[in-house]
């Protein structure tokens, strides 16, 4: 008799641990990969699970292998259709067949290996170099969460759950509709009964009227014994929904100077810090629009891919944007429905005296609107050494600083590298409700 | 009328497997498996997994127990991407040389498959597993699940004590050395794991319990006291090493000037799984061809008994057909010979030359043809033989005939390939020795040995590569590993090729110079 074991119920990702291992192994290769992905995929895309393909440089199992290429070798095949002893037959052309490709240093040729990666691996490779704080972390990961809501009823649930109402509702109409006998039917039978037992020397008639009584009595009583006054079918639950925490909905501007002056890595950077800031809005509403607004010398409202990737020449007229932007909140998105966050990402260049008109727009407007806006100036290296202190930088810096005095949830910072960005942040995440209070 | 007054014979009917019916059906195999075949097989355990637990057991090379290393990981992250897109269906079964004998079947397989499973697995690979000389002489089926179990403790209690890096860096190099961690002609000790586990506790409790931080603060005179090892000790074990050892693994492990203790316990733990599975890699096709043997003569005998239906037996013939395609060399699914085809047609035509043989065969086979005990001899030719002497003595022209073999030439520095031989009367033995040959683990695999060191002087450990027929080594994949040897060797490391005819030498490589 063997000994059989069903072992589908173990515990699984027995390979966790194995896997783990190797995205630390393969975690240089991979961030390279994110990162490409982060310039070039959707804001939005961050936030989810990824296939990423990467090569094996790095990941390789090395071993004394035999090259195919040396030496001679004879090796036994099957299928012979035409050849003779002595036939001499071409090589086939490199790659064309066997004993053509090299293996690879892992002996097993997987040049198209493939990571699937969750949201979880992809926002920890993507927070990496952002230096964020591992609470701040810790919130951006952080799931949905849902709040149990009452809808309507079900038949079935948990005893805690019982809705004794609906359930005594049910109860009385079936109760009526099988006409179970009433207390009161009985005692009144009975008190009947009892009046008749009463008289000693009945005569036939009310004898047998008495029996009658007694027999009624007991299909009455059999009757109430069969249809129960509570019946399992009668049992109703209140129905509890998972709803999404309600929170109300965000739009975020997504502001950016595209004159020729701002480049690849300028670019970059802003993408990055327009990413933490969806991450971080996305976790908190439960809807969350993206608009992107670029600007030369006029600012027009874009789509995501015209805004990253195509160059417009022109001046730089910083308040155009800041227009546009008023004008998208007063046609689609009403503060009073929407929160409304802004971030600015700029070089600093705006020519002479629009950015007093900026300043004049923020503050009579725009910051009235906005939950929390941020500005960025993307600055060179070299430049972050000459621009060390705040009091000292480009005309939009110096206007902006204006603003940021009179309006607590305006912040602003000059980044030179990714781990710049977070600063900027640092004020919004810190007040961040304790996500215990959403449970 | 009389069947409906019997219970039916059959086993099971429907193509969902439950246990009972996967129990009915296990006695029934093993009554033949006995009875007919006079299989020897170890007491069986099976056990039904799904298909992640399955792919969990291929990555981490077949074996129940493992330790952790990212290259399982790394191959089951590969697998299960392939699976997934459909490029490679799982194995309906993996079995575990071992005592009692572990089958995982797959929960997906349908009874009839299961039944099929059971034969091939549960007792073609068990009885071999069992009876094959190689087996018996090399692992310890007995041991082995204790023996993984010890090391998978042990090393994740490395990786707490000395951080999951350093205990990676050892496996790492450790890894790409273990087709050269075994011993081919002389026998080890045979492994106790009780022994071996209360050996390594006592170290490891001995050095908890005598361990004071106190040590540390004792003023250096007190170890200077303490005289360094002599040098005769340097002379003694130097004079201890035995040259040439091909065993690479070992000779680190024993040798190696920079390795502690826990360090060369993990060399001895690969090294100990390099040598279980020594074996299996030289009886491929003997094992899965005597696995494949059994279940198709326990199936056909099945369902001459009328034990099964003729549905199930037609989608065994599909499955067995499935694994016992050959695609011809030209075909673009071509991926070398396949074990279980040639392991398979060479068992049937070994029986068949038992029972009818042609002049032919006679004149080959003159010691078993039409002996009439097709079962004796196979019994036989599995305990005694491994892939490479099983093919030398028992592939017969008959089948070279039949499977169209050709051996063919390729010279590096040739444009052409040359046919050398094929499946005519010139042919037969060239193309048979010549089989056997690329089943010659000693052939295929390159040969190289440690040949010196120097412990007292330059401490530089030399390694010699007897190159044969030319077959030098892959670079990038040399490089690497001769890196992988120096770190656990601590000091130079040079690698010479020499030709295995000429003595000359053909290359020099030192991991000083590849830095």
């Amino acid at each position: 008799m063997p000994n059989f074991i069903d072992r589908r119920l173990n515990p699984k990702d027995k390979s966790l641990g194995n896997r783990q291992r190797f995205l630390r192994r393969a975690r240089d290769e991979l961030k390279r990969a994110i990162n490409d992905r982060i310039k070039s995929g959707k804001i939005d895309a961050v936030d989810s699970n990824q296939v990423i393909p990467i090569p094996t440089k790095g990941i390789g199992e090395p071993t004394f292998q035999r090259s195919r290429n040396a030496g001679h070798r004879e090796q036994v095949l099957p299928g012979n259709k035409v050849f003779g002893s002595g036939d001499r037959i071409p090589r086939p052309v490199a790659n064309g067949g066997k004993g053509s490709s090299e293996p690879t240093a892992s002996g097993e040729g997987e040049d198209d290996f493939q990571f699937a990666l969750t949201r979880e691996e992809v926002l920890d490779l993507f927070f990496e170099d952002l230096e964020l704080p591992d609470l701040v972390k810790l919130n951006l990961k952080e799931v949905v969460t849902f709040r149990p809501r009452r809808a309507g009823y079900t038949v079935s649930g948990n005893p805690t759950s019982i809705s004794v109402a609906r359930t005594m509702f049910n109860s009385f109409g079936r109760r009526i509709a099988l006409r179970r006998p009433k207390q009161a039917e009985l005692d009144a039978i009975s008190e009947q009964i009892a009046k008749q037992e009463e008289d000693k020397r009945p005569t036939p008639a009310k004898a047998q009227q008495l029996a009658e009584l007694r027999a009624r009595l007991e299909t009455l009583q059999r009757r109430r014994r069969l249809i129960p006054y509570v019946d399992p079918i009668d049992i109703r639950y209140k129905r509890f929904e998972p709803q999404p925490v309600p929170n109300a909905n965000a739009v975020m501007f997504c502001l950016m100077d595209v004159s020729g002056s701002m480049g690849e890595r300028e670019k970059d950077l802003a993408k990055r810090f327009f990413v933490l800031l969806h991450l971080f809005l996305k976790r908190r509403y439960e809807r969350t629009d993206i608009v992107f607004i670029r600007h030369t010398h006029e600012a027009a409202e874009v789509d995501e891919d015209t805004f990253f990737y195509s160059t417009q020449s022109g001046g730089t007229v910083v308040s155009t944007a800041l227009e546009e932007m008023l004008r998208v909140i007063r046609a689609r998105y009403p503060a009073k429905d929407w929160n409304i966050y802004a971030a600015q990402a700029s070089d600093g260049d705006n020519i002479p005296n629009d950015s007093d008109k900026c300043v004049s727009l923020l503050n009579e407007t725009l910051m009235k609107l906005c939950q929390y806006y941020a500005y960025v100036e993307i600055i060179d290296e070299r430049e972050s050494e000459m621009f060390r202190h705040a009091d000292n930088g480009t005309s939009l810096w110096n206007a902006y600083r204006q603003v940021s005095e009179v309006w607590p949830h305006f912040e602003m910072t000059r980044i030179a590298k990714p781990s710049d960005i977070y600063p900027v942040f640092h004020e919004l995440f810190a007040k961040q409700p304790a996500p215990a209070k959403r449970s | 009328m009389e069947k409906r007054s019997k219970p039916s014979p059959l086993l099971f009917t429907s193509s969902d497997w439950n246990f009972d019916d996967l129990s009915r059906a296990y006695d029934a195999i093993r009554e033949i498996a006995i009875d007919e075949l006079h299989l020897d097989f170890y007491p069986n355990q099976i056990e039904v997994i799904s298909s992640e637990q399955m792919l969990d057991a291929y990555s981490s090379i077949g074996m129940p127990l493992m330790y952790q290393h990212w290259s399982f990981g790394k191959h089951f992250l590969h697998e299960s991407n392939l699976y997934r897109r459909g490029r490679m269906g799982l194995a309906y079964e993996l079995v575990i040389n071992s005592n009692p004998c572990i089958t995982y079947l797959m929960e997906e397989n349908t009874m009839a498959l299961q039944a099929l499973v059971i034969a091939h697995a549960s007792f073609g690979h068990n009885h071999f597993f069992k009876n094959n000389y190689l087996f018996q002489q090399w692992t310890d089926a007995g041991a082995i699940l204790a023996y993984m179990e010890f090391a998978k403790s042990y090393i994740a209690r490395c990786e707490e004590r000395y951080g999951p890096g350093a205990v990676e860096a050892v496996l790492d190099a450790a890894h790409a050395l273990m087709p050269q961690a075994v011993f081919r002609y002389r026998r080890r000790p045979r492994l106790s794991v009780e022994r071996e586990q209360a050996r390594i506790r006592e170290r490891l409790e001995h050095e908890e319990q005598t361990f004071s931080d106190l040590w540390r603060t004792l003023p250096q005179s007190a170890e200077a006291k303490v005289p360094r090892p002599p040098e005769t000790d340097i002379s003694e074990r130097q004079s201890a090493i035995e040259y040439p050892e091909e065993n690479l693994l070992y000779f680190l492990e024993k040798y190696s000037p920079v390795l502690k203790a826990w360090q060369r316990e993990i060399l001895r733990i690969v090294r100990v799984i390099a040598q279980y599975f020594y074996p299996q890699r030289q009886t491929k096709v003997m094992n899965e061809g005597c696995a494949t043997f059994t279940h198709y003569t326990i199936m056909n005998s099945l369902y001459d008994k009328g034990m099964i239906s003729e549905g199930a037996m037609l989608e065994v013939l599909q499955n067995h057909s499935n694994v016992v395609f050959q695609p011809h060399f030209d075909d673009p699914r071509y991926g070398g010979l396949n074990p279980y085809t040639l392991g398979f047609n060479m068992m049937r035509d070994i029986q068949r030359i038992c029972m009818e043989p042609t002049a032919e065969d006679k004149d080959w086979f003159p010691d078993f043809a039409g002996n009439g005990d097709w079962c004796g001899t196979l019994l036989d030719a599995w305990a005694s033989h491994r892939d490479e002497s099983f093919i030398r003595q028992f592939l017969s022209p008959a089948l070279i005939r039949d499977m169209r073999l050709f051996s063919l030439r390729e010279e590096s520095s040739d444009p052409y390939y040359e046919v050398t031989a094929i499946h005519d009367e010139r042919g037969y033995e060239r193309v048979r020795s010549k089989l056997a040959d690329s089943y010659d683990v000693g052939m295929t695999q390159p040969d190289i040995q440690a040949v010196a060191a120097d412990l007292g002087g330059d401490r530089k450990l030399r390694l010699k590569h007897t190159v044969h027929h030319g077959g030098t080594l892959v670079e990038d994949s040399r490089n690497e590993t001769l890196r992988y040897i120096q770190r656990l060797w601590g000091h130079e490391v040079s690698l010479v090729g020499v030709d295995g005819t000429t003595d000359a030498t053909l290359y020099e490589v030192s991991s000083k110079e590849l830095g």
